[in-house]
Protein backbone atom coordinates (compact mmCIF):
# COMPACT_ATOMS: atom_id res chain seq x y z
CA UNK A 1 0.00 0.00 0.00
CA UNK A 2 1.43 3.33 -0.99
CA UNK A 3 -1.11 5.70 0.56
CA UNK A 4 -0.81 5.92 4.36
CA UNK A 5 -4.50 5.63 5.33
CA UNK A 6 -5.63 5.26 8.92
CA UNK A 7 -7.82 2.21 9.44
CA UNK A 8 -11.14 1.72 11.20
CA UNK A 9 -13.87 -0.88 10.71
CA UNK A 10 -17.13 0.55 9.40
CA UNK A 11 -19.03 -1.62 11.89
CA UNK A 12 -17.24 0.09 14.77
CA UNK A 13 -18.15 3.55 13.50
CA UNK A 14 -21.72 2.33 13.02
CA UNK A 15 -22.07 1.12 16.60
CA UNK A 16 -20.83 4.42 18.04
CA UNK A 17 -23.02 6.56 15.80
CA UNK A 18 -26.10 4.42 16.41
CA UNK A 19 -25.69 5.05 20.12
CA UNK A 20 -25.23 8.78 19.49
CA UNK A 21 -28.37 8.92 17.31
CA UNK A 22 -30.28 6.94 19.91
CA UNK A 23 -29.46 9.55 22.52
CA UNK A 24 -31.07 12.24 20.41
CA UNK A 25 -34.00 10.35 18.90
CA UNK A 26 -36.22 8.31 21.23
CA UNK A 27 -38.04 6.79 18.22
CA UNK A 28 -35.02 4.72 17.23
CA UNK A 29 -35.32 1.06 18.24
CA UNK A 30 -32.72 -1.57 17.46
CA UNK A 31 -33.29 -5.22 16.59
CA UNK A 32 -30.57 -7.85 16.47
CA UNK A 33 -30.11 -11.57 16.04
CA UNK A 34 -27.58 -12.76 18.61
CA UNK A 35 -24.69 -11.04 16.82
CA UNK A 36 -24.87 -7.77 18.67
CA UNK A 37 -21.31 -7.88 19.95
CA UNK A 38 -20.03 -8.29 16.39
CA UNK A 39 -22.26 -5.64 14.82
CA UNK A 40 -21.59 -3.29 17.78
CA UNK A 41 -25.33 -2.85 18.28
CA UNK A 42 -24.61 -3.75 21.91
CA UNK A 43 -23.38 -0.19 22.49
CA UNK A 44 -26.95 0.97 21.90
CA UNK A 45 -28.44 -2.00 23.74
CA UNK A 46 -26.42 -1.41 26.88
CA UNK A 47 -27.57 2.20 27.19
CA UNK A 48 -31.15 1.71 25.96
CA UNK A 49 -32.23 -1.81 26.97
CA UNK A 50 -35.93 -0.96 26.63
CA UNK A 51 -35.44 0.05 22.97
CA UNK A 52 -33.24 -2.91 22.08
CA UNK A 53 -34.59 -6.31 21.09
CA UNK A 54 -32.59 -9.46 20.56
CA UNK A 55 -34.62 -12.13 18.79
CA UNK A 56 -31.88 -14.72 18.51
CA UNK A 57 -30.96 -16.05 15.08
CA UNK A 58 -34.54 -15.83 13.78
CA UNK A 59 -34.11 -13.33 10.97
CA UNK A 60 -37.48 -13.94 9.34
CA UNK A 61 -39.21 -13.00 12.57
CA UNK A 62 -36.90 -10.00 13.03
CA UNK A 63 -37.75 -8.45 9.68
CA UNK A 64 -41.51 -8.83 10.12
CA UNK A 65 -41.32 -7.52 13.71
CA UNK A 66 -39.44 -4.51 12.35
CA UNK A 67 -42.29 -3.93 9.91
CA UNK A 68 -44.77 -3.98 12.78
CA UNK A 69 -42.67 -1.53 14.83
CA UNK A 70 -42.33 0.81 11.86
CA UNK A 71 -46.09 0.72 11.42
CA UNK A 72 -46.42 2.34 14.88
CA UNK A 73 -44.19 5.24 13.85
CA UNK A 74 -40.96 4.04 15.46
CA UNK A 75 -37.71 3.79 13.45
CA UNK A 76 -36.45 0.22 13.65
CA UNK A 77 -32.79 -0.40 12.81
CA UNK A 78 -32.16 -4.10 12.11
CA UNK A 79 -28.56 -5.18 12.47
CA UNK A 80 -26.97 -8.51 11.66
CA UNK A 81 -24.54 -9.95 9.11
CA UNK A 82 -25.22 -9.40 5.39
CA UNK A 83 -25.88 -13.08 4.73
CA UNK A 84 -28.44 -13.28 7.53
CA UNK A 85 -29.99 -9.87 6.93
CA UNK A 86 -30.62 -10.11 3.20
CA UNK A 87 -30.31 -13.70 1.98
CA UNK A 88 -32.24 -15.46 4.75
CA UNK A 89 -35.29 -13.19 5.21
CA UNK A 90 -35.64 -11.81 1.68
CA UNK A 91 -39.32 -12.70 1.42
CA UNK A 92 -40.10 -11.01 4.74
CA UNK A 93 -38.33 -7.85 3.55
CA UNK A 94 -40.09 -8.01 0.20
CA UNK A 95 -43.68 -8.44 1.36
CA UNK A 96 -43.68 -6.85 4.81
CA UNK A 97 -41.29 -3.92 4.32
CA UNK A 98 -40.79 -3.12 0.61
CA UNK A 99 -44.36 -3.67 -0.59
CA UNK A 100 -45.75 -1.67 2.32
CA UNK A 101 -42.93 0.93 1.95
CA UNK A 102 -42.20 0.91 5.68
CA UNK A 103 -39.53 2.94 7.44
CA UNK A 104 -37.13 0.11 8.33
CA UNK A 105 -33.35 0.52 8.24
CA UNK A 106 -31.44 -2.70 7.60
CA UNK A 107 -27.75 -2.25 8.43
CA UNK A 108 -25.64 -5.32 7.78
CA UNK A 109 -22.02 -5.84 8.72
CA UNK A 110 -19.63 -8.58 7.55
CA UNK A 111 -20.52 -8.08 3.88
CA UNK A 112 -18.35 -9.45 1.11
CA UNK A 113 -15.41 -11.83 1.18
CA UNK A 114 -13.53 -9.65 3.68
CA UNK A 115 -15.71 -11.32 6.33
CA UNK A 116 -12.79 -13.71 5.90
CA UNK A 117 -12.13 -16.89 7.82
CA UNK A 118 -15.79 -17.91 8.29
CA UNK A 119 -15.87 -18.95 4.65
CA UNK A 120 -18.30 -18.87 1.75
CA UNK A 121 -21.51 -19.30 3.77
CA UNK A 122 -20.63 -16.13 5.70
CA UNK A 123 -19.57 -14.05 2.67
CA UNK A 124 -22.46 -11.85 1.59
CA UNK A 125 -21.62 -11.38 -2.08
CA UNK A 126 -25.25 -11.19 -3.28
CA UNK A 127 -26.62 -8.61 -0.83
CA UNK A 128 -26.48 -5.58 -3.13
CA UNK A 129 -28.24 -7.53 -5.89
CA UNK A 130 -30.98 -8.54 -3.47
CA UNK A 131 -31.39 -5.07 -1.94
CA UNK A 132 -31.41 -3.37 -5.35
CA UNK A 133 -34.10 -5.82 -6.48
CA UNK A 134 -36.50 -4.29 -3.93
CA UNK A 135 -38.47 -1.37 -5.42
CA UNK A 136 -38.38 1.66 -3.13
CA UNK A 137 -35.29 0.66 -1.18
CA UNK A 138 -32.40 3.09 -0.86
CA UNK A 139 -29.17 1.07 -0.97
CA UNK A 140 -25.96 2.51 0.48
CA UNK A 141 -22.42 1.11 0.51
CA UNK A 142 -20.28 3.55 2.50
CA UNK A 143 -16.59 3.53 1.62
CA UNK A 144 -15.16 4.11 5.08
CA UNK A 145 -15.98 4.88 8.70
CA UNK A 146 -16.41 8.63 8.12
CA UNK A 147 -18.97 8.01 5.40
CA UNK A 148 -20.68 5.27 7.43
CA UNK A 149 -21.50 7.72 10.20
CA UNK A 150 -23.05 10.23 7.81
CA UNK A 151 -24.85 7.58 5.75
CA UNK A 152 -26.50 6.28 8.91
CA UNK A 153 -27.58 9.78 9.92
CA UNK A 154 -29.05 10.37 6.47
CA UNK A 155 -30.91 7.06 6.53
CA UNK A 156 -32.48 7.81 9.90
CA UNK A 157 -33.49 11.28 8.74
CA UNK A 158 -35.12 10.17 5.48
CA UNK A 159 -38.35 8.13 5.70
CA UNK A 160 -38.45 4.87 3.79
CA UNK A 161 -36.68 1.51 3.71
CA UNK A 162 -32.86 1.46 3.56
CA UNK A 163 -30.14 -1.13 3.23
CA UNK A 164 -26.66 -0.14 4.39
CA UNK A 165 -23.73 -2.45 3.66
CA UNK A 166 -20.86 -2.54 6.15
CA UNK A 167 -17.77 -4.64 6.75
CA UNK A 168 -16.04 -6.68 9.38
CA UNK A 169 -12.40 -5.76 8.83
CA UNK A 170 -10.66 -2.52 9.71
CA UNK A 171 -10.50 -0.64 6.42
CA UNK A 172 -8.76 2.53 5.20
CA UNK A 173 -10.33 5.85 6.15
CA UNK A 174 -10.26 7.70 2.84
CA UNK A 175 -12.33 10.74 3.83
CA UNK A 176 -11.27 13.64 6.01
CA UNK A 177 -13.43 14.52 8.98
CA UNK A 178 -14.89 17.56 7.16
CA UNK A 179 -16.32 15.34 4.39
CA UNK A 180 -19.99 15.96 3.60
CA UNK A 181 -21.90 12.87 2.44
CA UNK A 182 -24.67 13.68 -0.02
CA UNK A 183 -27.34 10.98 -0.17
CA UNK A 184 -28.26 10.00 -3.72
CA UNK A 185 -25.24 11.66 -5.30
CA UNK A 186 -21.71 10.56 -6.21
CA UNK A 187 -18.42 11.41 -4.53
CA UNK A 188 -15.39 12.39 -6.63
CA UNK A 189 -12.34 10.97 -4.83
CA UNK A 190 -9.68 11.84 -7.39
CA UNK A 191 -9.68 13.62 -10.72
CA UNK A 192 -8.14 12.39 -13.92
CA UNK A 193 -8.97 12.47 -17.62
CA UNK A 194 -8.05 9.12 -19.16
CA UNK A 195 -10.15 6.51 -17.34
CA UNK A 196 -12.97 6.68 -14.79
CA UNK A 197 -12.90 4.10 -12.01
CA UNK A 198 -16.29 3.73 -10.30
CA UNK A 199 -15.94 1.95 -6.97
CA UNK A 200 -18.16 1.19 -4.02
CA UNK A 201 -17.57 0.31 -0.38
CA UNK A 202 -14.12 -0.64 0.79
CA UNK A 203 -13.03 -1.07 -2.85
CA UNK A 204 -12.76 2.72 -3.07
CA UNK A 205 -9.45 2.64 -1.22
CA UNK A 206 -8.14 -0.07 -3.52
CA UNK A 207 -9.22 2.00 -6.52
CA UNK A 208 -7.31 4.98 -5.09
CA UNK A 209 -4.21 2.84 -4.59
CA UNK A 210 -4.47 1.64 -8.19
CA UNK A 211 -4.88 5.22 -9.44
CA UNK A 212 -1.77 6.26 -7.54
CA UNK A 213 0.22 3.42 -9.04
CA UNK A 214 -1.06 4.24 -12.54
CA UNK A 215 -0.04 7.89 -12.12
CA UNK A 216 3.56 6.68 -11.90
CA UNK A 217 2.95 5.04 -15.27
CA UNK A 218 1.59 8.34 -16.64
CA UNK A 219 -2.04 7.20 -16.69
CA UNK A 220 -4.40 9.66 -15.00
CA UNK A 221 -7.49 8.03 -13.48
CA UNK A 222 -10.63 9.65 -12.13
CA UNK A 223 -11.98 7.76 -9.10
CA UNK A 224 -15.67 8.10 -8.20
CA UNK A 225 -17.23 6.64 -5.08
CA UNK A 226 -20.72 5.27 -5.72
CA UNK A 227 -22.00 5.21 -2.14
CA UNK A 228 -25.64 5.33 -3.21
CA UNK A 229 -26.32 2.30 -5.40
CA UNK A 230 -30.09 2.74 -5.49
CA UNK A 231 -31.37 5.10 -6.63
CA UNK A 232 -28.15 5.77 -8.54
CA UNK A 233 -27.34 9.33 -9.63
CA UNK A 234 -27.51 8.60 -13.36
CA UNK A 235 -26.70 12.13 -14.53
CA UNK A 236 -23.61 12.40 -12.34
CA UNK A 237 -22.45 8.95 -13.44
CA UNK A 238 -22.85 9.89 -17.11
CA UNK A 239 -20.91 13.13 -16.56
CA UNK A 240 -18.15 11.30 -14.68
CA UNK A 241 -17.76 8.83 -17.56
CA UNK A 242 -16.72 11.54 -20.04
CA UNK A 243 -13.17 10.16 -19.96
CA UNK A 244 -14.53 7.64 -22.49
CA UNK A 245 -13.35 4.57 -20.56
CA UNK A 246 -14.83 3.03 -17.42
CA UNK A 247 -13.79 0.44 -14.83
CA UNK A 248 -16.27 -0.82 -12.22
CA UNK A 249 -14.78 -2.06 -8.93
CA UNK A 250 -16.79 -3.84 -6.23
CA UNK A 251 -16.47 -6.55 -3.62
CA UNK A 252 -19.66 -8.35 -4.74
CA UNK A 253 -20.68 -10.95 -7.27
CA UNK A 254 -20.42 -9.53 -10.78
CA UNK A 255 -24.15 -9.90 -11.38
CA UNK A 256 -26.58 -7.51 -9.72
CA UNK A 257 -24.11 -5.13 -8.11
CA UNK A 258 -22.29 -1.96 -9.16
CA UNK A 259 -21.25 -3.34 -12.57
CA UNK A 260 -24.84 -4.24 -13.44
CA UNK A 261 -26.10 -0.84 -12.28
CA UNK A 262 -23.48 1.04 -14.33
CA UNK A 263 -23.88 -1.17 -17.41
CA UNK A 264 -27.61 -0.50 -17.47
CA UNK A 265 -27.03 3.26 -17.31
CA UNK A 266 -24.30 3.29 -19.98
CA UNK A 267 -26.18 0.97 -22.33
CA UNK A 268 -29.17 3.31 -22.29
CA UNK A 269 -27.47 6.68 -22.16
CA UNK A 270 -23.79 6.62 -23.05
CA UNK A 271 -22.25 3.51 -24.61
CA UNK A 272 -18.68 3.40 -23.32
CA UNK A 273 -16.08 0.63 -23.02
CA UNK A 274 -16.24 -0.81 -19.51
CA UNK A 275 -14.20 -3.39 -17.60
CA UNK A 276 -15.34 -5.07 -14.41
CA UNK A 277 -13.45 -5.97 -11.24
CA UNK A 278 -15.81 -8.15 -9.19
CA UNK A 279 -16.23 -11.68 -7.92
CA UNK A 280 -16.77 -14.53 -10.35
CA UNK A 281 -18.13 -16.89 -7.73
CA UNK A 282 -17.94 -17.98 -4.11
CA UNK A 283 -14.66 -17.69 -2.23
CA UNK A 284 -13.31 -19.65 0.75
CA UNK A 285 -11.92 -19.23 4.26
CA UNK A 286 -8.86 -17.03 4.66
CA UNK A 287 -7.59 -13.65 5.74
CA UNK A 288 -9.32 -10.70 4.13
CA UNK A 289 -6.22 -9.42 2.32
CA UNK A 290 -5.30 -12.88 1.07
CA UNK A 291 -8.83 -13.38 -0.25
CA UNK A 292 -8.85 -10.03 -2.06
CA UNK A 293 -5.59 -11.01 -3.76
CA UNK A 294 -6.60 -14.58 -4.65
CA UNK A 295 -10.03 -13.59 -5.93
CA UNK A 296 -8.64 -10.73 -8.02
CA UNK A 297 -10.00 -7.76 -6.19
CA UNK A 298 -6.67 -6.18 -5.39
CA UNK A 299 -4.66 -3.23 -6.67
CA UNK A 300 -2.96 -5.17 -9.52
CA UNK A 301 -6.38 -6.35 -10.73
CA UNK A 302 -7.68 -2.80 -10.94
CA UNK A 303 -4.49 -1.67 -12.67
CA UNK A 304 -4.85 -4.46 -15.23
CA UNK A 305 -8.53 -3.60 -15.82
CA UNK A 306 -7.62 0.05 -16.43
CA UNK A 307 -5.04 -0.99 -19.03
CA UNK A 308 -7.52 -3.29 -20.74
CA UNK A 309 -10.14 -0.59 -21.00
CA UNK A 310 -7.60 1.95 -22.28
CA UNK A 311 -6.77 -0.39 -25.15
CA UNK A 312 -10.44 -0.70 -25.99
CA UNK A 313 -10.86 3.06 -25.73
CA UNK A 314 -8.18 3.60 -28.35
CA UNK A 315 -9.96 1.33 -30.84
CA UNK A 316 -13.48 2.41 -29.88
CA UNK B 1 -55.08 -1.48 31.46
CA UNK B 2 -58.38 -2.14 29.76
CA UNK B 3 -60.11 0.45 31.90
CA UNK B 4 -57.67 3.08 30.66
CA UNK B 5 -58.71 2.45 27.12
CA UNK B 6 -60.11 5.41 25.29
CA UNK B 7 -63.34 4.15 23.81
CA UNK B 8 -64.23 5.95 20.65
CA UNK B 9 -67.66 7.58 20.89
CA UNK B 10 -68.70 6.22 17.49
CA UNK B 11 -68.54 2.63 18.71
CA UNK B 12 -71.90 0.98 19.17
CA UNK B 13 -71.21 -2.71 19.72
CA UNK B 14 -73.74 -5.06 18.13
CA UNK B 15 -75.22 -7.90 20.16
CA UNK B 16 -75.32 -11.57 19.21
CA UNK B 17 -78.48 -11.66 17.12
CA UNK B 18 -77.44 -8.66 15.04
CA UNK B 19 -73.95 -10.07 14.61
CA UNK B 20 -75.44 -13.27 13.19
CA UNK B 21 -77.50 -11.26 10.73
CA UNK B 22 -74.47 -9.22 9.68
CA UNK B 23 -72.23 -12.26 9.23
CA UNK B 24 -74.80 -13.83 6.92
CA UNK B 25 -74.79 -10.66 4.80
CA UNK B 26 -71.00 -10.73 4.74
CA UNK B 27 -71.08 -14.36 3.54
CA UNK B 28 -73.20 -13.17 0.62
CA UNK B 29 -70.60 -10.47 -0.08
CA UNK B 30 -67.79 -13.06 -0.02
CA UNK B 31 -69.36 -15.40 -2.56
CA UNK B 32 -70.49 -12.48 -4.73
CA UNK B 33 -67.13 -10.73 -4.84
CA UNK B 34 -65.14 -13.88 -5.56
CA UNK B 35 -67.68 -14.83 -8.24
CA UNK B 36 -67.35 -11.44 -9.87
CA UNK B 37 -63.55 -11.61 -9.70
CA UNK B 38 -63.69 -15.20 -11.01
CA UNK B 39 -60.89 -15.95 -8.54
CA UNK B 40 -60.02 -15.54 -4.88
CA UNK B 41 -60.34 -17.51 -1.67
CA UNK B 42 -63.93 -18.03 -0.48
CA UNK B 43 -63.35 -21.13 1.71
CA UNK B 44 -61.16 -19.51 4.37
CA UNK B 45 -63.13 -16.28 4.15
CA UNK B 46 -66.31 -18.13 5.06
CA UNK B 47 -64.61 -19.95 7.94
CA UNK B 48 -63.24 -16.73 9.49
CA UNK B 49 -66.20 -14.42 8.92
CA UNK B 50 -68.07 -15.00 12.19
CA UNK B 51 -64.88 -14.18 14.10
CA UNK B 52 -64.26 -11.05 12.01
CA UNK B 53 -67.86 -9.95 12.50
CA UNK B 54 -67.56 -10.28 16.27
CA UNK B 55 -64.25 -8.42 16.28
CA UNK B 56 -65.24 -5.53 14.01
CA UNK B 57 -68.79 -5.01 15.25
CA UNK B 58 -68.21 -5.57 18.95
CA UNK B 59 -64.68 -6.13 20.25
CA UNK B 60 -62.21 -3.89 18.41
CA UNK B 61 -61.80 -0.28 19.40
CA UNK B 62 -61.79 1.33 15.96
CA UNK B 63 -63.13 4.36 14.12
CA UNK B 64 -63.90 3.89 10.41
CA UNK B 65 -64.15 7.68 10.03
CA UNK B 66 -60.59 7.95 11.24
CA UNK B 67 -58.92 4.70 10.18
CA UNK B 68 -55.43 5.77 11.30
CA UNK B 69 -56.50 6.99 14.76
CA UNK B 70 -53.39 6.33 16.87
CA UNK B 71 -55.16 4.57 19.75
CA UNK B 72 -57.12 2.11 17.61
CA UNK B 73 -56.80 -1.61 18.14
CA UNK B 74 -54.80 -3.21 15.34
CA UNK B 75 -56.05 -6.23 13.43
CA UNK B 76 -53.66 -8.17 11.17
CA UNK B 77 -54.97 -10.75 8.71
CA UNK B 78 -51.95 -13.01 8.52
CA UNK B 79 -53.81 -15.43 6.21
CA UNK B 80 -53.96 -12.53 3.76
CA UNK B 81 -55.47 -14.63 0.97
CA UNK B 82 -58.72 -14.69 2.99
CA UNK B 83 -59.08 -10.95 2.34
CA UNK B 84 -62.59 -11.22 0.81
CA UNK B 85 -63.80 -11.76 4.39
CA UNK B 86 -61.80 -8.79 5.64
CA UNK B 87 -62.91 -6.49 2.79
CA UNK B 88 -66.52 -7.47 3.34
CA UNK B 89 -66.36 -6.59 7.06
CA UNK B 90 -64.35 -3.40 6.51
CA UNK B 91 -66.79 -2.07 3.93
CA UNK B 92 -69.81 -3.00 6.06
CA UNK B 93 -68.13 -1.24 8.99
CA UNK B 94 -67.71 1.89 6.85
CA UNK B 95 -64.00 1.94 5.98
CA UNK B 96 -64.86 2.24 2.27
CA UNK B 97 -68.00 2.11 0.11
CA UNK B 98 -69.77 -1.22 -0.23
CA UNK B 99 -69.85 -0.85 -4.04
CA UNK B 100 -66.07 -1.02 -4.03
CA UNK B 101 -66.25 -4.76 -3.27
CA UNK B 102 -67.13 -5.21 -6.96
CA UNK B 103 -63.61 -4.04 -7.86
CA UNK B 104 -61.90 -6.84 -5.89
CA UNK B 105 -58.88 -8.22 -7.82
CA UNK B 106 -59.56 -5.87 -10.75
CA UNK B 107 -57.09 -3.38 -12.18
CA UNK B 108 -56.95 0.06 -10.48
CA UNK B 109 -58.74 -1.32 -7.38
CA UNK B 110 -57.71 -0.70 -3.78
CA UNK B 111 -58.82 -4.27 -3.04
CA UNK B 112 -55.85 -6.44 -3.93
CA UNK B 113 -55.84 -10.23 -4.30
CA UNK B 114 -54.00 -10.44 -0.99
CA UNK B 115 -54.45 -7.89 1.79
CA UNK B 116 -52.32 -4.78 1.20
CA UNK B 117 -51.98 -1.54 3.12
CA UNK B 118 -53.43 0.46 0.23
CA UNK B 119 -56.89 -0.56 1.48
CA UNK B 120 -58.28 1.65 4.27
CA UNK B 121 -58.36 -0.45 7.45
CA UNK B 122 -55.73 -2.95 6.35
CA UNK B 123 -52.86 -2.54 8.81
CA UNK B 124 -50.12 -4.66 7.23
CA UNK B 125 -49.39 -6.11 3.79
CA UNK B 126 -49.38 -9.87 3.54
CA UNK B 127 -49.69 -12.67 1.06
CA UNK B 128 -46.70 -14.79 1.97
CA UNK B 129 -47.78 -16.98 4.87
CA UNK B 130 -46.32 -16.92 8.35
CA UNK B 131 -45.49 -13.23 8.68
CA UNK B 132 -48.54 -11.77 10.43
CA UNK B 133 -47.82 -12.96 13.95
CA UNK B 134 -44.39 -11.32 13.73
CA UNK B 135 -46.05 -8.10 12.54
CA UNK B 136 -48.20 -8.44 15.64
CA UNK B 137 -45.13 -8.81 17.87
CA UNK B 138 -43.75 -5.59 16.38
CA UNK B 139 -47.04 -3.73 16.78
CA UNK B 140 -47.42 -4.91 20.37
CA UNK B 141 -43.85 -3.91 21.24
CA UNK B 142 -44.49 -0.56 19.57
CA UNK B 143 -47.62 0.02 21.65
CA UNK B 144 -45.71 -0.81 24.81
CA UNK B 145 -42.81 1.52 23.95
CA UNK B 146 -45.19 4.34 23.11
CA UNK B 147 -47.15 3.59 26.30
CA UNK B 148 -50.32 3.30 24.28
CA UNK B 149 -53.13 1.10 25.47
CA UNK B 150 -54.43 -0.54 22.34
CA UNK B 151 -54.32 -4.27 21.58
CA UNK B 152 -53.06 -6.13 18.54
CA UNK B 153 -55.10 -9.02 17.14
CA UNK B 154 -53.72 -11.43 14.56
CA UNK B 155 -55.76 -14.01 12.68
CA UNK B 156 -53.68 -16.89 11.36
CA UNK B 157 -54.66 -19.95 9.38
CA UNK B 158 -54.15 -23.46 10.64
CA UNK B 159 -52.31 -24.50 7.47
CA UNK B 160 -50.24 -21.36 8.00
CA UNK B 161 -48.92 -22.90 11.23
CA UNK B 162 -46.73 -25.08 8.96
CA UNK B 163 -44.57 -21.96 8.54
CA UNK B 164 -41.61 -21.95 10.93
CA UNK B 165 -41.88 -18.19 11.36
CA UNK B 166 -45.16 -18.60 13.25
CA UNK B 167 -43.24 -20.40 15.95
CA UNK B 168 -40.36 -17.91 15.93
CA UNK B 169 -42.97 -15.23 16.55
CA UNK B 170 -44.79 -17.29 19.17
CA UNK B 171 -41.55 -17.82 21.11
CA UNK B 172 -40.66 -14.12 20.97
CA UNK B 173 -44.14 -12.98 22.06
CA UNK B 174 -43.95 -14.96 25.28
CA UNK B 175 -40.26 -14.03 25.77
CA UNK B 176 -41.24 -10.37 25.73
CA UNK B 177 -44.41 -11.00 27.76
CA UNK B 178 -46.71 -9.38 25.23
CA UNK B 179 -50.03 -9.31 27.06
CA UNK B 180 -51.33 -6.85 24.45
CA UNK B 181 -51.00 -9.44 21.67
CA UNK B 182 -53.98 -11.69 20.86
CA UNK B 183 -53.85 -14.42 18.23
CA UNK B 184 -56.67 -16.43 16.72
CA UNK B 185 -56.13 -19.63 14.74
CA UNK B 186 -58.84 -20.30 12.16
CA UNK B 187 -58.81 -24.06 12.69
CA UNK B 188 -60.81 -25.11 9.63
CA UNK B 189 -58.66 -28.22 9.08
CA UNK B 190 -58.27 -27.73 5.34
CA UNK B 191 -55.41 -26.03 3.52
CA UNK B 192 -54.77 -25.41 -0.16
CA UNK B 193 -54.42 -28.95 -1.43
CA UNK B 194 -55.84 -31.25 1.23
CA UNK B 195 -56.70 -31.54 4.91
CA UNK B 196 -54.18 -30.29 7.44
CA UNK B 197 -53.89 -33.84 8.77
CA UNK B 198 -52.86 -35.09 5.35
CA UNK B 199 -50.48 -32.25 4.48
CA UNK B 200 -48.77 -31.72 7.84
CA UNK B 201 -50.09 -32.89 11.18
CA UNK B 202 -50.62 -29.99 13.58
CA UNK B 203 -51.95 -31.81 16.62
CA UNK B 204 -51.56 -31.49 19.51
CA UNK B 205 -52.00 -27.83 18.56
CA UNK B 206 -53.15 -26.61 21.97
CA UNK B 207 -50.13 -28.24 23.61
CA UNK B 208 -47.81 -26.65 21.07
CA UNK B 209 -49.04 -23.13 21.85
CA UNK B 210 -48.90 -23.81 25.58
CA UNK B 211 -45.35 -25.09 25.23
CA UNK B 212 -44.46 -21.80 23.53
CA UNK B 213 -45.72 -19.89 26.57
CA UNK B 214 -49.18 -18.86 25.42
CA UNK B 215 -52.48 -19.04 27.24
CA UNK B 216 -54.89 -21.00 25.05
CA UNK B 217 -58.67 -20.79 24.70
CA UNK B 218 -60.77 -22.93 22.38
CA UNK B 219 -64.12 -22.08 20.89
CA UNK B 220 -66.56 -23.06 18.17
CA UNK B 221 -65.79 -20.19 15.80
CA UNK B 222 -69.31 -20.23 14.36
CA UNK B 223 -71.20 -20.10 17.67
CA UNK B 224 -71.55 -16.31 17.87
CA UNK B 225 -72.40 -16.06 21.54
CA UNK B 226 -69.47 -18.27 22.59
CA UNK B 227 -67.10 -16.59 20.14
CA UNK B 228 -68.01 -13.15 21.44
CA UNK B 229 -67.54 -14.26 25.03
CA UNK B 230 -64.13 -15.82 24.39
CA UNK B 231 -62.91 -12.80 22.43
CA UNK B 232 -63.82 -10.52 25.35
CA UNK B 233 -62.13 -12.86 27.77
CA UNK B 234 -59.06 -12.81 25.52
CA UNK B 235 -59.11 -9.01 25.41
CA UNK B 236 -59.15 -8.85 29.19
CA UNK B 237 -56.37 -11.39 29.72
CA UNK B 238 -53.24 -9.56 30.89
CA UNK B 239 -50.93 -12.37 31.97
CA UNK B 240 -49.19 -12.71 28.58
CA UNK B 241 -50.00 -13.53 24.97
CA UNK B 242 -53.26 -15.40 24.37
CA UNK B 243 -54.33 -17.53 21.44
CA UNK B 244 -57.84 -18.64 20.61
CA UNK B 245 -58.06 -21.87 18.65
CA UNK B 246 -61.32 -21.27 16.81
CA UNK B 247 -62.76 -24.52 15.49
CA UNK B 248 -64.39 -23.64 12.20
CA UNK B 249 -65.63 -25.18 8.98
CA UNK B 250 -64.00 -24.27 5.69
CA UNK B 251 -66.64 -22.83 3.38
CA UNK B 252 -69.13 -22.53 6.27
CA UNK B 253 -72.66 -21.63 5.22
CA UNK B 254 -72.56 -22.91 1.64
CA UNK B 255 -73.25 -26.64 1.49
CA UNK B 256 -71.07 -27.54 -1.47
CA UNK B 257 -68.16 -25.42 -0.22
CA UNK B 258 -68.14 -26.82 3.30
CA UNK B 259 -65.09 -28.98 4.01
CA UNK B 260 -64.21 -28.87 0.33
CA UNK B 261 -60.55 -28.04 -0.46
CA UNK B 262 -61.61 -27.12 -4.02
CA UNK B 263 -63.00 -23.84 -2.70
CA UNK B 264 -59.87 -22.82 -0.81
CA UNK B 265 -58.71 -20.86 -3.82
CA UNK B 266 -61.45 -21.04 -6.43
CA UNK B 267 -64.48 -18.85 -7.04
CA UNK B 268 -68.05 -20.07 -7.55
CA UNK B 269 -69.33 -20.10 -11.13
CA UNK B 270 -72.71 -18.54 -12.11
CA UNK B 271 -74.75 -21.55 -11.11
CA UNK B 272 -72.83 -22.09 -7.87
CA UNK B 273 -73.30 -18.43 -6.98
CA UNK B 274 -77.07 -18.70 -7.42
CA UNK B 275 -77.18 -21.74 -5.19
CA UNK B 276 -74.91 -20.16 -2.57
CA UNK B 277 -77.03 -17.02 -2.41
CA UNK B 278 -80.21 -19.13 -2.06
CA UNK B 279 -78.63 -20.98 0.86
CA UNK B 280 -77.54 -17.70 2.46
CA UNK B 281 -80.95 -16.04 2.06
Amino acid sequence: MTIPFEKEATRVAFGKELLELGRNNPDIVVLGGDLNKSTNANLFGNEFPSRFFDFGPAEQNIMSVAAGLASTGLIPVVTTFAVFGLCRPFDQIRVGIAQANLNVKIVCTHAGITAGEDGASAHGIEDIALACALPGFTVLAPSDSVETVQALRAAIKMPGPFYIRLYRSASPVIHKSDYRFKLGQTDLLRNGNEVTIFASGIMCSIALEAAEELRHQNIECRVVNIHTLAPADEDAIIRAADTGAVVSVEEHYRHGGLASILAQIFARKLPVPMEVVALDGYAESGKADDLLAKYRLDVPDVVAAVKRVLKRKQSY
Amino acid sequence: MNSLKREHPAIMPLEVESLETVSKELRRDIVSMTHRAASGHPGGSLSEIDILTALYFNVLNIDPENPYWSDRDRFVLSKAHACPGLYAVLSRRGFFPHEELATFRKIDSRLQGHAHTKTPGVEMSGGSLGQGLSFGVGLALGARLRTQVWDTWVLIGDGECDEGQIWEAAMSASHYGLSNLKAIVDRNRIQNDRTTDEVMKLEPLVDKWRAFGWKVFEVDGHAMSDTLAILHRTAQEKSGPVVVIAHTVKGKGVSFMENNPAFHGAAPNDQELMQALRELD
